[in-house]
């Protein structure tokens, strides 16, 4: 799906973002690279401190500058993001990028109508009146599907139900137009119902405005639901990518083979447990040398020559598709194959 | 809003009752005579029995307590004297003057003290707090956090003479506080309390350094503040209009906290300036046994901390919608 004879709408090419803290330095992403179309939807997946989070915060020029360094490209549109001046950042953020964040109830100010919120944006980079950024705002709450958005359009936050509140955050991203959403586990604090409504409604806000959309999570079925590309990351580094049918269908690296083993599924026989996958994610302070995710990957043994531990595997991208492992590919057919008559019988 | 008005007013004139009633009480359990130090040195009982009767106190506790209370309200009747006009606060023991024209006379020093003294410690506390803030770690941020350490640890007794000392006697910069209404000569009120209202600073201006800088360093990290910014918003603005706006809440209780200290507790800051005010009233109409005097001087110190603390509520319903006054 990834167009390669011209410039994508947004190219990260192999972003490091580095904090230092008082016991050193952690390397939240340490070399990940992945391009984005317009209009498409990038799923990033992976447990918590994989650098999901950061990889976003980076983009829109989040992260605290004076702690963290950053190397690498993250190309908007043709535009250099990692050296653009605080000023152009300020210009491009909530306008031609924008962020909805996981927790609405904490990331809304609580001392600001939910109206002034979606105006203020607006008035920032239109110099709209603030009749007009208001009849705006109120037009963005009905278009999220919030009732009776002239009242509402007035009331704080704490007025608002969870997944209002995640409809208003959306209004408030979108109010600009941006051609780059971006989406860090919007859906995690909602019920399934309110979950499937706020999915709809991204997608349908998609379709009408063509915005290109990373989506983080750490639930695949969301993925499934929502992404064209998934980018499965571990320890601050890219795993697995490929089209959301490749990673989820046939995924290559046994990080993702966990991943969706350990996902719930209507078809799972309830008295079997659900596979998690061992131990935790890995200290980025002080990182496992070689791959990342050998020290939980039961699959070590059968690469030569200890190779796991001590060699990093080189992400291997062919038309977009590729994965991180030093397995060959005749030792994937060979599990899916094994995993694929397990589950038949 | 109104409701909230209503209840916390009633509320503090309970509170005013309960502090007055045992004053009152108190006072009597202080093993001395006001009628006798009235009488004199010739005294007979019958002459004696004349001035109870003059000051007020021949009559049962309970009865002279509500005569006093009668008196804030209606006014009251004073044998050989008079009719006392509402509010009528009674007259002092010792020299006879009405009580309330006494504290008219003494409020506006300790009140001009009190808030002369807030508009530097806020200015110079808060403002200090703001830089330590945003240059944390900076050799900024540690100079006014060792200062502020310095500053909380200094007392006005000690500060303040060291001050008159080196700034009045020595070098001659300051004049020695005394006080002139303002609305008789504003600049004669400035330089007059000019000395005791940076004292006062030094010693409250710490205390809103650190709570300003803990403040803003929590809220700078908050969730929305970074929802402010990916909306594109400048820093000021973030600053300013979000961060600083959920650190005003604290700071603004911590405030009512202060003025309440400030105006009830002037004893210290009038007597270490030699100034004329509720605070030095009250410790001499306790040496003199002067119930009147004492209990005027106590309720209006406490009326001025129990409004203070209405007023902070209210202000901070201003600051924050989530709260509600019901």
């Amino acid at each position: 799906m990834t167009s390669t004879d011209q410039q994508p709408f947004l190219s990260v090419r192999d972003l490091k973002v580095h904090f230092s803290t008082e016991d050193g330095i952690v390397k939240a992403v340490d070399g990940l690279s992945f391009d984005l179309a317009k209009g498409q939807t990038l799923g990033i997946v992976g447990e918590s401190g994989s650098g999901k989070s950061v990889t976003n915060l980076a983009i829109l020029g989040l992260h605290d500058r004076k702690r963290t360094s950053l190397d690498g490209e993250i190309l908007l549109d043709g535009k250099e993001l990692l050296t653009a001046t605080e000023r152009e950042l300020e210009k491009l953020r909530g306008n031609k990028m924008a962020m909805i964040f996981q927790d609405a109830l904490a990331s809304l100010s609580p001392y600001h109508t939910v109206g002034r919120q979606i105006a203020e944006t607006y008035r920032k980079h239109t110099g709209a009146s603030k009749q007009e950024a208001r009849a705006r705002a109120v037009e963005m709450l009905r278009r999220v599907g919030i009732p009776q958005p002239d009242i509402r359009v007035d009331d704080y936050p704490h007025q608002f139900s969870g997944g209002m509140r995640q409809r208003a955050m959306i209004a408030m991203a979108l109010v600009c137009d941006p051609e780059l959403l971006i989406a860090d586990e919007p859906t995690t604090a909602l019920d399934v119902t309110v979950q499937a409504q706020i999915m709809d409604l991204l997608k349908d806000l998609q379709q009408e405005f063509g915005t290109s959309i990373i989506f983080i999570t750490h639930d695949l079925g969301v993925i499934a639901d929502i992404a064209d590309d998934v980018l499965v990351m571990y320890g601050g580094r890219c795993v697995e990518r490929g089209t959301k049918k490749e990673v989820l269908r046939t995924p290559r690296h046994p990080y993702t083979w966990g991943l969706l083993g350990s996902m719930p599924s209507l078809d799972h026989p309830v008295d079997v447990p659900l596979n998690p996958i061992p131990g935790s994610p890995p200290s980025l302070l002080n990182p496992p040398s070689g791959c990342r995710f050998h020290p939980r990957c039961a699959f070590t043994e059968k690469v030569a020559g200890g190779l796991c531990a001590t060699e990093r595997p080189v992400l291997d991208v062919v038309d977009g598709r590729g994965s991180a492992c030093h397995l060959t590919a005749e030792q994937r057919a060979d599990f899916l194959a094994d995993l694929a008559g397990s589950r038949q019988n | 809003m109104f409701r909230f008005l209503i209840r916390r007013v009633i509320g503090a004139l309970v509170i005013l009752l309960v502090i007055s009633a045992v004053t009152f009480f108190l006072f009597y359990a202080i093993p001395r005579d006001p009628a006798r130090m009235a009488c004199g040195k010739v005294c007979d009982a019958e002459l004696l029995e004349q001035v109870r009767v003059n000051l007020g106190i021949a009559d049962p506790m309970p009865v002279q307590y509500w005569h006093w209370l009668q008196g804030i309200f209606v006014g009251r009747d004073y044998t050989g004297i008079g009719h006392c006009n509402a509010p009528c606060l009674g007259y002092s023991f010792t020299n006879s003057e009405p009580v309330f024209e006494t504290i008219k006379t003494d409020l506006p020093t300790t009140i001009s003290l009190a808030l002369g003294a807030a508009f530097f410690f806020l200015i110079i506390g808060v403002g200090a707090g703001m830089i330590a803030a945003v240059k944390q770690g900076t050799w900024m941020d540690k100079t006014a956090s060792s200062l502020s350490l310095l500053g909380s640890s200094l007392q006005i007794y000690f500060v303040g003479y060291i001050a008159m000392f080196f700034l009045v006697q020595q070098l001659g910069v300051l004049d020695p506080p005394s006080y002139t209404p303002f609305t008789e000569n504003p600049g004669a009120w400035v330089s007059g309390l000019l000395l005791p209202w940076l004292v006062l600073s030094i010693i409250f201006t710490a205390n809103y350094t650190r709570m300003t800088r803990s403040q803003l360093v929590e809220q700078l990290s908050e969730d929305y503040v970074r929802t402010a910014r990916a909306k594109g918003l400048s820093g000021r603005n973030v600053f300013f209009r979000f961060a600083w706006r959920g650190a005003m809440g604290p700071i603004v209780t911590i405030f009512g906290i202060d003025m309440g200290t400030l105006i009830g507790g002037a004893i210290i800051t009038e007597s270490t300036f030699s100034l004329q005010g509720l605070g030095t009233r009250a410790v001499r109409a306790v040496t003199d046994s002067d119930l009147p005097m004492l209990l005027g001087v106590t309720v209006v110190a406490a009326t001025a901390i129990v409004f203070a603390n209405i007023l902070v509520d209210l202000v901070y319903a201003l600051i924050d919608p989530r709260i509600r006054l019901a």
